[in-house]
Parts: structure tokens; C-alpha cells; sequence
């Protein structure tokens, strides 16, 4: 049973992983500034996502992962507004304003 | 070699990294974001030597609090078109080698420690349970270290009288102007009705547990100042005017019961800032209370800066 919860923790946490990794390339790579706000807003979603899904069987309790997916959800809001506000700023003002 | 260790390096690395990028880069924003980041990574060097009291206060304070009074400064700085002074080589020259020694005594202290370290650590934890506080961090700012903590609430009152003296004569009295940090957006207001009340409560709490984990004024007063500010960048609520009565007893309240309760130390313990036997803890959390209300109110209006316009009647 560990044995399984363990397993899924370490491919759930592998895949937020490469999450973070496609998106820390996008960033570096991408050519513009919406397009690199698309790269990042993955890393929030998915990349946090799946290492917080990873890391729930390892909690302590229900309070512990009650925590980890309330730290996921602030991180997605706070990301989801962000990336909104540095959009519109970027189409009003222009990538250099 | 376990995993932690190539962590801690790896953290390491990327603190000098991102310390070195903030003086390096031309922009002055660029610094300020760099220099954000460098204290979030910072506090997380302080949660692996497990000062997690000062990992709390080095994000809201060195990071959030201090990286939006600089990002207020670059946005003044950039409405008041002020052109770009170049420091004299001579200054360069100082600023450097003052930098260059304190970075020498620090690394001095750090690589060659005294045989014996010099500590205070068993004495706190021996006699921390008088006091009734399960935190040593908040025992040692209480109890044995009170004359510091209140001085440093009376300089942040120094530091807003300072911030509030900047204000031309016209304004005196008014309210702060926010406009520098953003305009009103339909996305802004989203964030600052669904926030304060999550944030509130994390800045309650904060207060709340510093006698017994850490936490304590300062952190909780942190995360309220956020609260507030994000409601009145959003334009949800005006900024109070400087003169306003309640602003100023808020401002005052903490220090001043903080003072009072010091003073009363000479009758009850016989000690200025000592508190009478099994009272301690309960004295200490009202304190903290009231401080974090004015460290809030403060710290806000530190970051709303200098009155701008009288409120039209």
C-alpha cells in the first residue's frame, strides 16, 4: 500500500516536474510577452498541480493536504489575476511601457 | 550527500545569483523584482535552518513589504521623469569598499567562529516557561529583549512620520494618492473582494499563534497591511486622510498600550517592562494584538506614501 502511495507520488511529483521544466523553456524561449505569460500560467495550473496531487498521500492527516490544495488554489488565483494584469498592461501600453 | 544537501547548495547558489543580478541590472524596476525574489529565497534558506520566525518575517517585510515601498519609488521616480545621475567615481569608490568590508567582517564571523559560540539559547528555553509563551522567538522579543521590540515599533512611526513629512504644504492633511501603483481594472477588483477576507483571517491567525509557534505582530500586521492596500490600489476603498483621528490612534494604540503596560512593570514587578508572575502571557498577547493593529495601519500607510490631495468636502 505504501509501496503503490509512494510510486504515485514520485510520478505525479516527476510530472509537475517536467511541467516546470516545458515551462521555464517557454519562458526563456517564447518570443513575446503574452506568449511567455502562456508558458507560465502552465507552470501554476498543471506544474503545482500535480506535484500538490503528488505530495497528498505523503500528508499528515486531512489538515495537512487540506493545506497543500489550499496553497494550490491561492497560487492559481493569485497567477490567473497576475498574468490577466501584466496582459492587459503589455496590450495598453505596449511590451515596453 | 543526501538530497538536502544538493538542495541547500543549489538555494545557495541561486541566492548569490540573484543578489548579484539585483545590482548588476541597469533597470531600476528590473532590481526591484530581482530583489523581491531574492528575499522569497531568502526565506526559504531560513526555513531550512529552521527559523521559520524569521523566514515569515523575511517574506512579508524584506520581500513583499519592503520590494512594493521600492516598486512605489521606481513608479514616482518614473511619473517625475527624473533623468538618470551617474554617482561620481569617487562615491562608487566608497560605497564599494564599505560594501566589500561589511561583506569581509560577515564572512569573517561565519568561517572563523569562536571555539565556544557565545549563547543565550539555553537560559530562554530554561526559564521560558515563566512567562506562559511556547515560542522562545516571541519569549526573546517579549520578555527579555521588550526594550528592542518597542523601539522598533516607535521607528516605524518615525519611518511614516518621515515618509508623511515629504508631503507639500497644500496636502498636509490629506490622503495618500495610489495611482502609482496601478489604475482601477475590472480584473484588481476581482482580486480585492475575494482576498481580504481569506487574508484576514491568515493575518489573525498570524498574530494569534506568535505566542505559541511562530508567527507573531509584525507578520500578521503584514499580511492585514496587504489586505488593506489591495483594497484601496483597487480603488474599493479610499486611502484615510493623514489627519484623520482614528488613523492616528490606530497608528499610536499599540506602542502606546505597549509603553503603558512597561510602565505599569515598575509597579506590579518592580521592573520597567517586567510583567507581574502568571500574568506575563496574557499581557503579551494583548500586546501583540494592538501591535499588530498599528503595525498594519503603518506599514499600509507607509506603502499609500505621502498625502497628495485634500479630500474634497
Amino acid at each position: 500500500m505504501t509501496l503503490g502511495l509512494d510510486i504515485f507520488t514520485i510520478a505525479a511529483v516527476s510530472a509537475g516536474a517536467l511541467f516546470f521544466l516545458a515551462g521555464t523553456v517557454g519562458l526563456l524561449r517564447f518570443p513575446d510577452a503574452l506568449t511567455r505569460l502562456h508558458a507560465v500560467t502552465k507552470v501554476d495550473n498543471l506544474g503545482l498541480g500535480f506535484v500538490v496531487l503528488g505530495l497528498l498521500p505523503q500528508t499528515n492527516g486531512p489538515f495537512g493536504a487540506l493545506k497543500l490544495v489550499s496553497i494550490w488554489l491561492l497560487v492559481q488565483l493569485s497567477g490567473a489575476i497576475v498574468t490577466q494584469l501584466i496582459a492587459g498592461a503589455v496590450r495598453q501600453h505596449g511590451p515596453r511601457g | 550527500m543526501t538530497i538536502s544537501f544538493f538542495f541547500d547548495v543549489g538555494l545557495a547558489v541561486l541566492i548569490l545569483g540573484v543578489g548579484t543580478s539585483t545590482i548588476i541590472v541597469r533597470s531600476a524596476f528590473a532590481a526591484v523584482i530581482a530583489f523581491v525574489v531574492y528575499g522569497l529565497l531568502l526565506a526559504i534558506a531560513w526555513v531550512r535552518l529552521s527559523a521559520v520566525d524569521v523566514a515569515l518575517t523575511e517574506a512579508a517585510i524584506g520581500g513583499g513589504m519592503t520590494g512594493m515601498l521600492l516598486l512605489g519609488a521606481v513608479a514616482r521616480l518614473r511619473l517625475a521623469k527624473v533623468e538618470e545621475t551617474r554617482m561620481s567615481l569617487p562615491a562608487c569608490l566608497v560605497a564599494g569598499v564599505s560594501c566589500a568590508l561589511v561583506a569581509a567582517g560577515l564572512a569573517t564571523a561565519v568561517l572563523l567562529p569562536p571555539a565556544v559560540v557565545p549563547t543565550l539559547a539555553p537560559m530562554v528555553m530554561e526559564n521560558l516557561a515563566q512567562s506562559g509563551l511556547g515560542n522562545p522567538v516571541a519569549g526573546v522579543l517579549f520578555v527579555y529583549r521588550a526594550l528592542d521590540t518597542l523601539l522598533e515599533k516607535v521607528v516605524v512611526l518615525l519611518a511614516l512620520l518621515g515618509v508623511w513629512s515629504l508631503a507639500p504644504d497644500s496636502a498636509w492633511g490629506g490622503m495618500p494618492g495610489l495611482r502609482v501603483y496601478a489604475q482601477p481594472n475590472s480584473t484588481l477588483t476581482f482580486l480585492a473582494q475575494l482576498m481580504p477576507p481569506l487574508g484576514i483571517v491568515v493575518g489573525i491567525y498570524m498574530c494569534w499563534v506568535g505566542a505559541k509557534d511562530p508567527g507573531g505582530a509584525f507578520q500578521g500586521g503584514a499580511v492585514l497591511a496587504a489586505m488593506w492596500l489591495l483594497v484601496m490600489i483597487a480603488g474599493l476603498e479610499r486611502p484615510p486622510s493623514i489627519s484623520h483621528p482614528w488613523l492616528r490612534l490606530s497608528l499610536v494604540i499599540g506602542p502606546a498600550i505597549f509603553l503603558a503596560i512597561g510602565l505599569a512593570g515598575f509597579v506590579l514587578a518592580n521592573a520597567f517592562l517586567a510583567y507581574p508572575s502568571g500574568y506575563a502571557k496574557p499581557m503579551i498577547v494583548a500586546v501583540e494584538v494592538v501591535l499588530t493593529l498599528s503595525i498594519a495601519v503603518a506599514l499600509g500607510m507607509l506603502a499609500a506614501g505621502p498625502p497628495e490631495r485634500v479630500r474634497q468636502q
